[in-house]
């Protein structure tokens, strides 16, 4: 503790990303928009190099910023999550957004802080480094929302999400002011240490976790704080809606795990019945929800409100298993949804684009490329064996019947029967209903390569990467979990 | 060498069956039938060493089921009865492939019809070489299933497709007695191996076990459940329906399946199980009496029939009845001798039928033939032999089994022995009469055949006829040169143990029955052939003013004594009923009412009204955040206060 200077290598990721929204912001500000190109591939290459940097700072466990910063294999994998999830969606972003004609640069800068908050998430080693990460995300978010501010349903979404994140804030900081308050610390490690041994916490503590529990299922849309998703995903444009269901959910959900495993692990008896309920809630209300919708941005958004259910199962569970079996499904989520998203960035009609579901219909007949990679990723989502999702979920169910959580396992398996129906209407649609009118040729290769890349890995292939999937991730929860 | 005979089928079929569209028919027709042959080549070679050798073997395949109590070895169970079979099975089997390289000519799906073949006679090897029980059901199964194949081969036929699911569900009958008959004999041996089953019965004998309250004998009740497969599958009276039907396959199919070898399955499992029925008389009297009704019975609807192949049909029917009866009186080897030489026969009056059909663009209507002596002479020629060897003309395959079998029930004093030996005779009568009609009506007289028809028929190509003649010869033959081995001075050595008789042997009692018994199957013969002669040939108007003098019986026994209309009243339409209940009530109503239809309508109803709370306001969701806060913290508050 000589040291005057921080450390500053395990943080490198979030410096990088840091100082280079700062230049591209100067940049598109000086040079306005002339320059919203550049800045665009600029600013995926610098997530690309930050990915890379997340690997050469490595699993090693390494606290910075007087315990406020944590590094190790656990943020290791979930950076590289949110980074790919970032990355992704950065470059499949350009073709909608010109067609919005809402391709401004504030844009690719926007995604770079809110992943430079999600990065800050995911290390964060104290309450209010994991508040700072959080409302950074969270501002660039508001904006991104409603980045089509000429649409009444865009700026809609963007309002509804700030007013009700700021409520969600608002739980998370009072929550944390009553755990300083009863236990008188904000710091992780110290939390940890407090409850290790089995001591009785105050009712105090307990309550705060649970207000700081709220304010993270809002970020992970949770029920019953999912209320804002199928609004905001629909109004957003759609890339915004991409990056909404895929990176913040899995700097979220690393928040999540790290406070309750990592930090409040002595606590399991406390908590692991309140993750219950998200779950249970969270799986009913995204498979029952999306059965009615028309939309398939909404459907979406109902369909990673029940993934998140799924996911926490695993979490519920409250082992080493668990935590392996969500990280490995927060991955397997992160491709699904990018490649749904991917497919649904390509339904572009004459007229522009569109996200109805009955604009899918007898779409084998005119891209079955697309069908095939749609229907691909829908039965994934539903979990039908030998796709990705069957293994994912497969593992989170095993890991909560090994905890005993017998009657969580059987209400997930009966959710998903019901969702496989949603996921399996839009395959019919695609395969045995009259042809709608025939979509555009996709213009960007970055959507094919995204698309073909996610569904590459969604199908029957990943039965060769689940294992190393698993075992990477296995390190990673050994890593949390002391 | 015995692994060969029974795997090259199976290597046939696979390579026909899988790869059949790729090589195209011509290899498809080679790989088959040469594979076939060259089994039936290796199955003489392994006659002479067995039957004639005096060896026995036992080749174990492979580890086959490994489950409890239940242990046994995939093996082949090598001695005089299974090398009968095999030379029966694989020899016609093989003449059949070369003749259907003629007569499948036509047929689009030639590969596929070789694969089934194939895979039949592969099946039926694996019946007659099974050296356990359960082997011996997978063939079973197994010819059931090709049976099924091909008597539907022409799928697009309705009156095929039924006939093949009446052939199916008919055999599921009497495989349902089969498989009863095996798990009884499990129960009650702990084993389904078959020698030692064998060794076992003797204690077992008289034993009784208790069902319902009801006392059992066990060995009586074994055997008759067997028997009910095998009444199944050898078409004896009451399971005989699918028989005549199955004719709506391809005639080849006919001659190998539902003349010469499957139907004879259920000879085959009495006779393999011989030492399993001695012990039980009851069982045996019920064979014997079934065996007596079925001759008789199908030999009267035998007499009335059109069409060429139902006739012939009909007559293997009653041949089988022939067998059974046989069996039934414990005389193995005379059934046996007779299932033998009746493959050649009937095989060659099959393929012959074949034949004449072909030339008469696929007419089957006897009534619309006659006079076809002259244009196809060379098959007239071969259907006379056929005929001769089937009534029993003296020197022929059929005089020395039949008159054997007939006269075994007479020397014998087991229950049902008298009956079945009238049966025989008046059987015998029929026989000769309907036989004769067949060739009177189908190649003397003049022609009712349509002109032009008439002038195109000519003899099949050489592919046809040269099985025939190969069949003829063995139909001429084979009584003769065989007769004293299966039935006469050698056959102790001969089946040197594989057939077991208990107490004395009713052949030796056959050979010393009274001249006139001897006489008495040629006398019926003759007079049959007479009677033919004198309805046919002489007075061809007499068939008509009799079927008019007598139209009740005559209608009676042309609708094959309404088997048909009985089993549709009594089975198919009450069947048809619970089955339509049991959709529209029981399935559609009540488990689709509240199961499927029910949940998903439940579900659906949910979801909107679930879609209602999303309102759109902004503070509807807030509310419903900080409901959600509040449950949180009043459940973990409970929950801690609790403890």
């Amino acid at each position: 503790m000589e040291q005057s200077y921080p450390n500053l290598i395990p943080a490198l990721p979030e410096l990088w990303l840091a100082l280079g929204a700062l230049v591209l912001l100067m940049l598109g500000v000086f040079r306005t928009n002339h320059v919203r190109r550049t800045v665009n591939n600029a600013a995926a290459l610098m997530l690309a190099v930050a990915f890379f940097l997340v690997f050469a700072v490595g699993p090693t466990h390494q606290v910075t910023f007087s315990g406020l910063f944590v590094s190790d294999g656990f943020t290791l994998f979930m950076k590289a999550l949110v980074l790919l999830g970032s990355g992704a969606v950065l470059v499949m972003s350009k073709p909608y957004l010109v067609d919005k004609d809402i391709f401004r640069f504030e844009y690719p800068v926007l995604v770079v802080t809110a992943t430079l908050g999600m990065l800050m998430m995911v290390s964060a080693n104290d309450m209010l480094s994991l508040y700072l990460g959080l409302e950074l995300q969270s501002l660039s978010l508001y904006v991104l929302a409603a980045f089509n501010r000429d649409r009444q349903r865009s700026t809609e979404a963007g309002l509804k999400y700030f007013v009700l994140g700021a409520l969600s804030s608002g739980m998370l900081l009072y929550g944390i002011s009553l755990i300083y308050g009863f236990s008188g610390t904000t710091n992780f490690t110290i939390l940890a240490g407090l409850y290790s041994g089995g001591a009785t916490p105050s009712v105090g503590v307990l309550v705060g976790l649970v207000f700081v529990l709220a304010g993270l299922a809002f970020k992970i849309s949770a029920a019953p704080f999912h209320m804002w998703t199928p609004d905001v995903y629909e109004g957003a444009p759609t890339p915004v809606t991409a990056f909404f269901a895929a990176a913040p959910k899995i700097a979220a959900m690393a928040l999540v795990v790290r406070l309750l495993m990592g930090t409040f692990q002595g606590l399991v008896a406390d908590w692991q019945q309140l993750v219950v309920f998200l779950s249970i809630a969270s799986m009913v209300v995204g498979a029952f929800l999306a059965l009615v919708q028309t939309n398939i941005k909404r459907l979406m958004a109902y369909s990673s409100i029940g993934h998140v259910g799924f996911a926490l199962v695993g979490l519920a569970a409250g082992t080493t298993e668990g935590v392996t079996s969500l990280l490995v499904y927060m991955a397997i989520y992160l491709s699904m949804t990018l490649g749904a998203f991917a497919c649904i960035l390509s339904m572009r009609h004459k007229e522009g684009m569109c996200e109805d579901i009955s604009d899918l219909a007898g779409l084998a007949k005119n891209q079955p490329r697309m069908a095939a990679a749609l229907a691909i990723f829908m039965f994934s989502l539903a979990g039908i064996p030998l796709l990705a999702g069957f293994f994912g979920k497969l593992l989170v169910f095993l890991a909560a019947i090994s905890a005993g959580l017998y009657t969580l396992a059987l209400i997930g398996v009966l959710a998903s029967v019901v969702g496989a129906f949603y996921y399996l209407r839009i395959v019919k649609i695609m395969y045995f209903d009259e042809p709608a009118d025939a979509f555009e040729a996709p213009e960007s290769r970055s959507i094919g390569l995204v698309m073909g890349v996610t569904a590459a890995l969604n199908s029957p292939l990943s039965f060769f990467l689940i294992s190393p999937l698993v075992a990477w991730a296995g390190a990673a929860a050994g890593a949390l979990v002391l | 060498m015995y692994k060969a005979i029974v795997f090259l089928p199976l290597m046939g079929f696979l390579i026909a069956g899988l790869f059949g569209r790729a090589i195209g028919t011509r290899a498809s027709q080679v790989v088959t039938t040469g594979s076939v042959l060259l089994s039936a080549l290796l199955s003489i070679v392994a006659f002479f060493d067995v039957a004639l050798g005096g060896n026995t073997y036992s080749i174990a395949v492979m580890q086959w089921v490994q489950s409890g109590d239940l242990v046994f070895d995939w093996a082949l169970k090598i001695d005089t009865l299974t090398v009968v079979m095999l030379v029966v099975v694989t020899l016609v089997s093989g003449l059949v492939h070369v003749y259907s390289i003629g007569y499948m000519s036509h047929d689009p799906h030639n590969p596929r019809f070789f694969a089934y073949l194939s895979l039949f006679t592969f099946s039926m090897l694996m019946l007659v070489t099974a050296d356990n029980f359960l082997q011996m059901f997978f063939g079973w199964e197994g010819v059931g299933l090709t049976s099924y194949l091909l008597i539907g081969f022409w799928y697009k036929r309705p009156a095929a497709n039924a006939a093949a699911i009446k052939a199916f569900i008919v055999n599921r009958i009497g495989d349902f007695g089969f498989a009863l008959g095996l798990f009884a004999t499990f129960m009650v041996f702990g084993t389904v191996h078959l020698d030692t089953i064998f060794a076992a019965v003797p204690d077992v004998a008289g034993s009784s076990f208790l069902f319902l309250g009801y006392s059992f004998d066990v060995m009586n009740t074994i055997c008759l459940l067997l028997f009910v497969g095998a009444m199944g599958k050898s078409a004896q009276f009451g399971l005989h329906t699918w028989l005549p039907d199955a004719m709506e396959g391809p005639t080849p199919v006919s001659a190998l399946i539902h003349a010469a070898t499957m139907v004879t399955a259920g000879v085959f499992l009495v006779a393999r199980c011989s030492p399993m029925f001695e012990y039980a008389p009851v069982a045996l009297a019920a064979v014997a009496i079934v065996g007596g009704v079925t001759a008789i019975f199908a030999a009267t609807v035998g007499l009335v029939q059109n069409d060429i192949k139902r006739v012939i049909a009909y007559s293997t029917c009653s041949q089988l009845g022939y067998m059974f009866f046989a069996l039934g009186v414990s005389a193995y080897g005379a059934a046996i001798f007779h299932l033998f030489t009746h493959a050649f026969f009937k095989a060659l009056l099959f393929l012959g039928a074949g034949a004449v059909i072909h030339a008469m663009s696929d007419e089957q209507d006897m009534r619309k033939m006659g006079g076809l002596r002259k244009m196809i002479p060379g098959t007239y020629i071969m259907m006379v032999i056929g005929t001769i060897a089937l009534t029993g003309f003296p020197g022929t395959a059929g005089f020395f089994s039949k008159d054997m079998v007939i006269e075994t029930a007479y020397a014998s004093t087991a229950t049902g022995s008298e009956f079945a030996f009238v049966m025989g005779i008046f059987a015998a009568l029929m026989t000769s009469f309907y036989s004769w009609r067949l060739m009177f009506m189908t190649f003397h007289g003049h022609t009712r055949a349509d002109e032009a028809v008439f002038r195109k028929a000519h003899d099949a190509p050489a592919s046809m006829m040269i099985p025939l003649a190969v069949l003829a010869t063995g139909a001429l033959l084979a009584g003769v040169f065989f007769s004293d081995l299966f039935i006469g001075e050698g056959r102790d050595g001969f089946w040197n143990g594989s057939l077991f008789i208990l107490g004395d042997d009713i052949i030796d009692a056959a050979h010393h029955v009274p001249f006139v018994v001897k006489l008495l199957p040629f006398i019926a013969m003759l007079t049959g052939f007479l009677l033919a002669y004198q309805f046919y040939i002489r007075r061809p108007a007499m068939p008509g003013a009799l079927a008019k003098r007598f139209s009740g019986l005559y209608a009676f026994l042309l609708n094959k004594w309404y088997f048909d209309e009985l089993y549709d009243f009594l089975f198919v339409r009450p069947a048809f009923r619970i089955g339509r209940f049991l959709w529209k009530r029981g399935d559609g109503r009540i488990i689709d009412g509240f199961g499927p239809d029910g949940i998903s309508a439940l579900v659906l109803s949910v979801a909107r009204r679930a879609r209602a709370l999303q309102s759109g306001y902004v503070y509807h969701y807030a509310f419903a955040m900080l409901v959600g806060v509040v449950l949180l913290v009043t459940y973990l508050l409970a929950m801690s206060g609790g403890a």
